[in-house]
């Protein structure tokens, strides 16, 4: 793609250097005279932010490793520490964890501007998948991370993630010991997270520079994602791309201040202000906003397939959300790029958008919220008032036939006139049965807009009949429910069916939007020449 | 075996060659794997670790209806003394619908096989679902555990009966080792 090297060293110093080692034409050939697409829009500039965000946690976390203590007694001490007592303590702890969600806002774009531009296709399909290995990093990186400062989401956000991992079968339960170095999350655990944490960030530059090797072989798409005809459809990578990406730097530095500076704990949450307690659960248990969408994911699955229980259903879907984008430069079978000549796609893709915001939403509510129901729930409790209430034990000769006796008890109560009976059991043959009989029948209908709301009205209703009644018969009627879980089964279906059907099936199908001659020729480059 | 092919095999000096090649390689993978396990086994919990493994819990000091929380390898363990009425209510409900159904004599044995005391519960404090801590009574239907989290139920034997969770609360692996206290693991 860059050609042969254009660059001339021009001292003495620089002349002998390139001779021994050549550094000075590989950062000239790379990122002053490497040739961009002139046509570039801003979704372009977010590679710069990145390796700006990847700087910027290397940075400050290493600072915050000078102060930070990984031990269970004194870790969350030594975070307030850092920010109450360590000279600019503050500001870099708020880089270091703001940071991390800028580091995932940038990516996201990233990512959502290579599916629109089709910048997964030959030839840079390695390019794309280096970049899913980076996110996945990024991933495991900030899981460890928040860990780290040892509150109650920390703790507790861990302990769920590594209980995941112990609904595989077979190899989970050892594997989730393997990875907590004990049998529950604890010094080990968090000892091991620190080092890690440590860790990965290297490793994520080691493949962001794999990641920039394979862009600068096959070269940048652009938005029309027709390939470059001609040196004349180019810019010199400086100062063209270079003041571009500096501007959306700026750009992206002031929003990223706006919290350092004003709001450093917005995207947190507040009951990570609580010093981890093993002992006691939080209200609820939600991750970081940037991985809500997959956490949604997992709960959308509250059903068992087949033999895989519901639980390890949640976590494969899980991975595979994240697997499938590996796979996804084979299963877009469109031969155009861009989605500016798909105008089909182009509505998919939109959709797509939306449901993984709708995934996003779904992941920090309560999954059994409802959104919208057909009626109430309503419950009909019979009693009989009056009367005479009669009991008698009864023993079935096994326990198979214990429904059979039942019934026939309860046949022999009616032959003696009993208005109303109920059976309870005591153990796998004897029970007794209760029986009013004579006295008036009961009906009262009670409707409630939850289950727990109308299971209170019983309860009230119960005790205002008191004991007037000797025992009630309750009939409960579920009215059909949307809940969050059904909104996120909805979207997680969207979500696959995007990459395995829409993608695959609409490549072959659609009929593309003409892309103007103005760009399909190089008509400037026959100027030129 | 043909003489030709024979003659073949036994007349190139490549076939010592390969088979050194086979060798040394085979041998370098060997001790590349015998390098790796040492790296790989040392994030598994350690002795001292493995020696936190049991708890011994003097019971005389849990009266009848109150619940104690004791440490078990870094997890809670919830040690009930249960009353009469929360004994009857787990024996009856042992022929009730159940999601995972288990007799509550079947949860009270000893780890050694030995039937446990109806009053002594003791359980693992870790909601099947995703590991939350479930709370005593306060939220639950069937007078047992409640779960924050996710709303799941657990009744006096610590059996799941609504809600997501998919299986029982674990019972932790007791015996008495006294008639007054346990040893947990
Ligand atoms: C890919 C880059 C990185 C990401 C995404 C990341 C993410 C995070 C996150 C989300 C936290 C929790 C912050 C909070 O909620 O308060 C954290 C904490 C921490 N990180 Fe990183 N980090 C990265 C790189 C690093 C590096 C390279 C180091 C050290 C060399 C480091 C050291 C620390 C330390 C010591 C803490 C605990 C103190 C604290 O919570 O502020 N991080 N990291
Ligand atoms: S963790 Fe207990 S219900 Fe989900």
């Amino acid at each position: 793609m860059s050609g042969p090297s254009t660059y001339e060293p021009k001292t003495a110093f620089t002349r002998w250097l390139d001779k021994r080692l050549p550094i000075i034409r590989f950062g000239y050939d790379s990122f002053v005279a490497y040739p961009t697409p002139r046509n570039l829009n801003y979704w372009w500039t977010f590679g710069a932010i990145l390796a700006l965000c990847l700087v910027v946690q290397i940075v400050s976390g290493v600072v915050l490793a000078m102060h930070y203590v990984p031990h269970v007694d004194y870790a969350f001490a030594s975070v307030q520490r850092i920010e109450r007592d360590v000279p600019y303590g503050w500001l870099i702890q708020n880089m270091h964890a703001v940071g991390a969600s800028m580091f995932f806002l940038a990516v996201y774009l990233h990512m959502f501007k290579g599916l629109y531009y089709g910048s997964y296709k030959a030839p840079r399909e390695v390019l794309w998948i280096l970049g899913c290995i980076i996110y996945l990093l990024m991933v495991a990186t900030a899981f460890l991370g928040y860990s780290l400062p040892w509150g109650q989401m920390s703790f507790w956000a861990a302990t769920v993630i590594t209980n995941l991992i112990g609904a595989l079968p077979l190899v989970g339960e050892g594997l989730k010991n393997w990875l907590m170095g004990g049998f529950s999350v604890d010094q080990p655990t968090l000892n091991r997270f620190f080092s890690l944490h440590y860790l990965l960030p290297f490793v994520i530059a080691g493949v962001v520079a794999l990641h920039i090797w394979a862009l600068h072989e096959s070269g940048q798409n652009n938005p029309t994602g027709v390939d470059v005809k001609s040196k004349a459809d180019t810019v010199p990578f400086t100062p063209h791309a270079t003041i571009k990406d500096l501007f959306a730097v700026a750009l992206f530095l002031i929003l990223f201040s706006v919290f350092i500076f004003y709001m450093p704990d917005a995207l947190g949450h507040a009951d990570n202000f609580i010093p981890a307690n093993p002992l006691q659960t939080p209200p609820e248990i939600v991750p970081e906003w940037y991985l809500l969408p997959f956490y949604a994911i997992l709960r959308a699955f509250d059903f068992n397939i087949g033999p895989i229980d519901s639980k390890l259903a949640g976590v494969l879907a899980m991975f595979a959300s994240i697997g499938i984008l590996f796979l996804l430069p084979w299963l877009d079978t469109s031969r155009v790029r861009s989605m500016r000549y798909r105008p089909v796609a182009r509505q998919f893709f939109l959709i797509f958008v939306v449901v993984c915001l709708v995934l996003g939403w779904c992941g920090g509510q309560n999954p059994a919220n409802i959104l919208a129901r057909s009626g109430d729930f309503t419950a009909s409790l019979r009693w009989v008032e009056g009367g005479q209430t009669t009991t008698q034990d009864f023993t079935a000769p096994s326990e198979q036939q214990f429904e059979a006796t039942a019934a026939s008890m309860r046949e022999t109560m009616a032959g003696r006139g009993a208005t109303m009976t109920m059976v309870s059991r005591a153990g796998a043959t004897n029970a007794t049965i209760t029986a009013v009989i004579g006295g008036t029948e009961q009906t009262r209908n009670l409707s409630a807009y939850s289950v727990e709301a109308l299971e209170e009205e019983i309860i009230a209703a119960k005790a205002e009949i008191g004991a007037g009644a000797p025992f009630f018969v309750i009939e409960r009627n579920t009215p059909m429910t949307f809940t969050v879980t059904n909104l996120s089964q909805l979207a997680t279906l969207y979500y696959f069916l995007f990459f395995l059907v829409i993608l695959p099936i609409l490549g072959l199908r659609e009929t593309p939007g003409r892309v103007p001659d103005t760009i399909a020729k190089p008509v400037l480059a026959k100027e030129v020449a | 075996m043909s003489a030709a092919t024979n003659q073949a095999h036994a007349g190139e000096e490549g076939t010592r060659r390969d088979f050194i090649y086979i060798a040394a390689g085979a041998a370098a993978a060997v001790g590349a794997a015998a390098t790796i396990w040492p790296f790989i086994d040392q994030m598994n919990p350690a002795a001292d670790t493995l020696a936190l493994s049991t708890t011994e819990v003097d019971l005389s000091a849990v009266v009848v209806g109150q619940q104690i929380k004791v440490m078990w390898q870094g997890k809670p363990v919830f040690v009930r003394h249960r009353t009469a009425a929360e004994i009857a209510a787990a024996q009856r409900d042992d022929y009730a619908n159940l999601k995972d159904p288990q007799h509550d004599a079947e949860r009270l044995l000893q780890e050694n096989g030995q039937p446990g005391k109806a009053e002594w519960l003791i359980l693992q404090a870790s909601c099947t679902h995703l590991g939350c801590v479930p709370t005593f009574v306060t939220g639950s239907s069937y007078g047992g555990w409640f779960c924050p989290c996710h709303g799941s139920d657990y009744d006096t034997s610590g059996r799941i009966r609504r809600g997501p969770a998919p299986r029982n609360l674990d019972v932790a692996p007791y015996v008495f080792v006294t008639d007054t206290s346990i040893r947990i693991g």
